[in-house]
C-alpha cells in the first residue's frame, strides 16, 4: 500500500506498506492489516465507524475504490494499491 | 517585568480555518507571534489549562481530508501529542463518527483533570485526565430530542458547556437545539429555552430548536446566565427556567459572541452583526459591547478597533483572560485579531491578515515564557 508524503510520518517515515498474502484480500481487510501498527495513520484513512474518509482516494490497479466496491473491493496478492488525497479546500 | 521570576505573561492561541498560531505578550499591548501549526488544518476548538505546573494547550484540529482529531500541548507549542487511539472517538454502539471539535472546556480549578469537550455531530463529552481521553455523555446522545436536532449554518453541534462550581449543575447550548440543562452533573438533560425565540420556526417559542448561538456564566450570581441567540441577546436569573431579553441599547441583536468577566458579575461582552441576512458589524464599524449592569445598559467600545469591518467574529473567536483588568481578546473572518488590556476601552490589533479566525483563547502564564518558534514540521503530520 503507497502512502502519500503528508501520511509517511505517521508510518515511521515508510513510504509503502506490505502485509503478508495468502490471497486476495479486501481493500478493508488490508487497510486492517497494514494500519493494525500505526493507529494514528489508520484514523486519518478510516473514521471510527470503518467508512473511508471522503476526501481520501483508495486506487486499485489504478482505479478509485468507489467506483468498484468500495472497501469491500478485491486486492490479489502481489497488487499495489495507491492512497491520495482527493483535490479539495481552498 | 517578564525577567522576574515570578512575573506574569500572557499567552494568545488563535486557531483559523488554516492553522493555529501563538501570540506572547508582556503588556498585552506588544505581541509576538508563532506558527502556524497544523497548517492547512482548521482548528475549531482551543482549550488552555492553566490547572497544572505549566499550560496545557489543547486544540481541535480538522483536515478535510484526515478528519478531525484533539491534541495537546505542555510546552507552549514546540511539540504536540495526538493520543493513538483519538481522544474522542465515538463508540462502536453510537454509529456516528466525529465530525468537529467545537468546544474545549476545562472545568473548574476544584476538579483538576477535568476537561469537557462540545462536538458535532452534537454531543458533548468528559475526560479526566486533562483532555488525553474523553467519554461520550450518553444522557445527551440518548435523549429523545436527539433526532430533532438540526443544523445550523456551520454544522449542528454542541459549542457551549457552562459548568457551575458544584459540577452538578451544567448548562450546555447547542445550534439547532438551544439550551440543555442537567441538574445531576450531566446524567440527564432537559430543554431550558422559555423566553428564547425560534421565529425561524413555524412555532417561534418551543421548548427546544432554538439557534442559540453563545451562553456565558455570570461571575458571581447563581443561576445566572447570559445568551447570544440566532437574533435576540437574553439573560437568565433562575438557571435557565425563564429567559429575558437583554438586548435594548445593542445596535442590533443578532451575533455570535458571549463573554462574562471572570470574576465581577453583571459584566458581559458582545460583538453584535447586523442581522441573520446581513452578517457584517452595523453600519460596518466594528464595535464591542459592555454591560456592567447584567444587560439593562451597553456600552460601545470601538478604540483602536479599524474604521471599516465587513466580516463577522464567530462564536468562539472571542475570549477573555484572567488579569486585573480583564483582557478582551477577539478576530474576524478577515484573519485580523484585536486585544484589549482594559476589558474592550481600548483595543489594539496583534495580527492581521491570517487565514478567517475560528477561535480564540487567552491565559496569564507564570513566568515569562514564550512559545518557541516552531514550524509545520513539529505538528503531527497529517494533522
Amino acid at each position: 500500500m503507497v502512502l502519500p508524503g503528508v501520511l509517511q510520518p505517521l508510518a515511521g517515515g515508510q513510504s509503502v506498506l506490505t502485509a503478508p498474502a495468502g490471497g486476495a484480500v479486501t481493500v478493508d481487510a488490508l487497510l486492517d492489516a497494514v494500519t493494525g501498527d500505526y493507529p494514528v495513520l489508520a484514523r486519518r484513512i478510516r473514521d471510527e465507524t470503518g467508512a473511508l474518509r471522503r476526501y481520501v482516494n483508495i486506487y486499485v490497479n489504478g482505479e478509485e475504490v468507489r467506483r468498484l466496491r468500495g472497501l469491500e473491493t478485491e486486492v490479489a496478492a502481489g497488487q499495489e494499491v495507491v492512497i491520495i488525497q482527493s483535490v479539495a479546500g481552498g | 517585568m517578564g525577567t522576574m521570576a515570578n512575573a506574569e505573561s500572557y499567552i494568545l492561541a488563535i486557531g483559523t480555518k488554516k492553522g493555529l498560531w501563538l501570540a506572547h505578550s508582556e503588556d498585552r499591548k506588544e505581541w509576538s507571534l508563532t506558527g502556524p501549526h497544523f497548517l492547512m488544518s482548521e482548528i475549531p476548538s482551543i482549550g488552555i489549562d492553566t490547572r497544572g505546573e505549566s499550560p496545557r494547550i489543547m486544540v481541535g484540529v480538522r483536515s478535510e481530508h484526515w478528519g478531525p482529531t484533539v491534541a495537546h500541548s505542555d510546552d507552549l507549542g514546540a511539540s504536540w501529542t495526538e493520543p493513538e487511539h483519538g481522544a474522542i472517538s465515538f463508540p462502536e454502539d453510537a454509529g456516528a463518527a466525529l465530525e468537529r471539535v467545537w468546544q474545549i472546556y476545562p472545568d473548574a480549578d476544584s476538579r483538576p483533570g477535568v476537561v469537557w469537550a462540545g462536538c458535532e455531530p452534537i454531543s458533548v463529552w468528559k475526560s479526566t485526565d486533562g483532555g488525553e481521553h474523553f467519554e461520550l455523555n450518553r444522557g445527551l446522545w440518548d435523549h429523545p430530542h436527539r433526532s430533532e436536532w438540526g443544523a445550523g449554518y456551520g454544522g449542528a453541534a454542541a459549542h457551549s458547556i457552562v459548568v457551575d462550581p458544584s459540577g452538578e449543575k451544567v448548562h450546555i447550548a447547542m445550534s439547532t437545539g438551544g439550551v440543555y440543562r442537567s441538574l445531576d452533573g450531566g446524567a440527564s438533560w432537559e430543554a431550558r429555552n422559555k423566553g428564547i425565540s425560534a421565529y425561524f420556526m413555524p412555532d417561534p417559542n418551543p421548548e427546544f430548536g432554538q439557534c442559540v448561538h453563545k451562553i456565558a456564566a455570570d461571575a458571581a450570581v447563581d443561576g445566572r446566565l447570559y445568551a447570544q441567540n440566532h437574533h435576540g441577546v437574553y439573560r437568565t436569573d433562575d438557571g435557565g427556567e425563564n429567559w429575558e431579553s437583554i438586548a435594548e441599547g445593542l445596535p442590533a441583536d443578532f451575533g455570535f459572541v458571549m463573554l462574562t468577566h471572570p470574576r465581577r458579575s453583571g459584566t458581559a461582552w458582545v460583538i453584535p452583526l447586523k442581522a441573520d441576512g446581513e452578517r457584517i458589524p452595523p453600519d460596518a464599524r466594528l464595535a464591542v459591547h459592555r454591560t456592567d449592569d447584567a444587560g439593562a445598559s451597553w456600552k460601545r467600545l470601538e478604540t483602536g478597533l479599524p474604521e471599516r469591518e465587513y466580516n463577522a467574529v464567530l462564536r468562539d473567536a472571542a475570549s477573555v483572560d484572567t488579569a486585573e483588568p480583564v483582557g478582551v481578546y477577539f478576530g474576524t473572518r478577515g484573519g485580523a485579531v484585536y486585544a484589549s488590556a482594559d476589558e474592550g476601552e481600548s483595543f489594539s490589533e496583534v495580527v492581521s491578515h491570517l487565514p478567517d479566525v475560528l477561535c480564540v483563547r487567552a491565559a496569564v502564564v507564570r513566568g515569562a515564557a514564550a512559545p518557541v518558534p516552531a514550524d509545520a514540521a513539529a505538528a503531527p503530520a497529517g494533522g
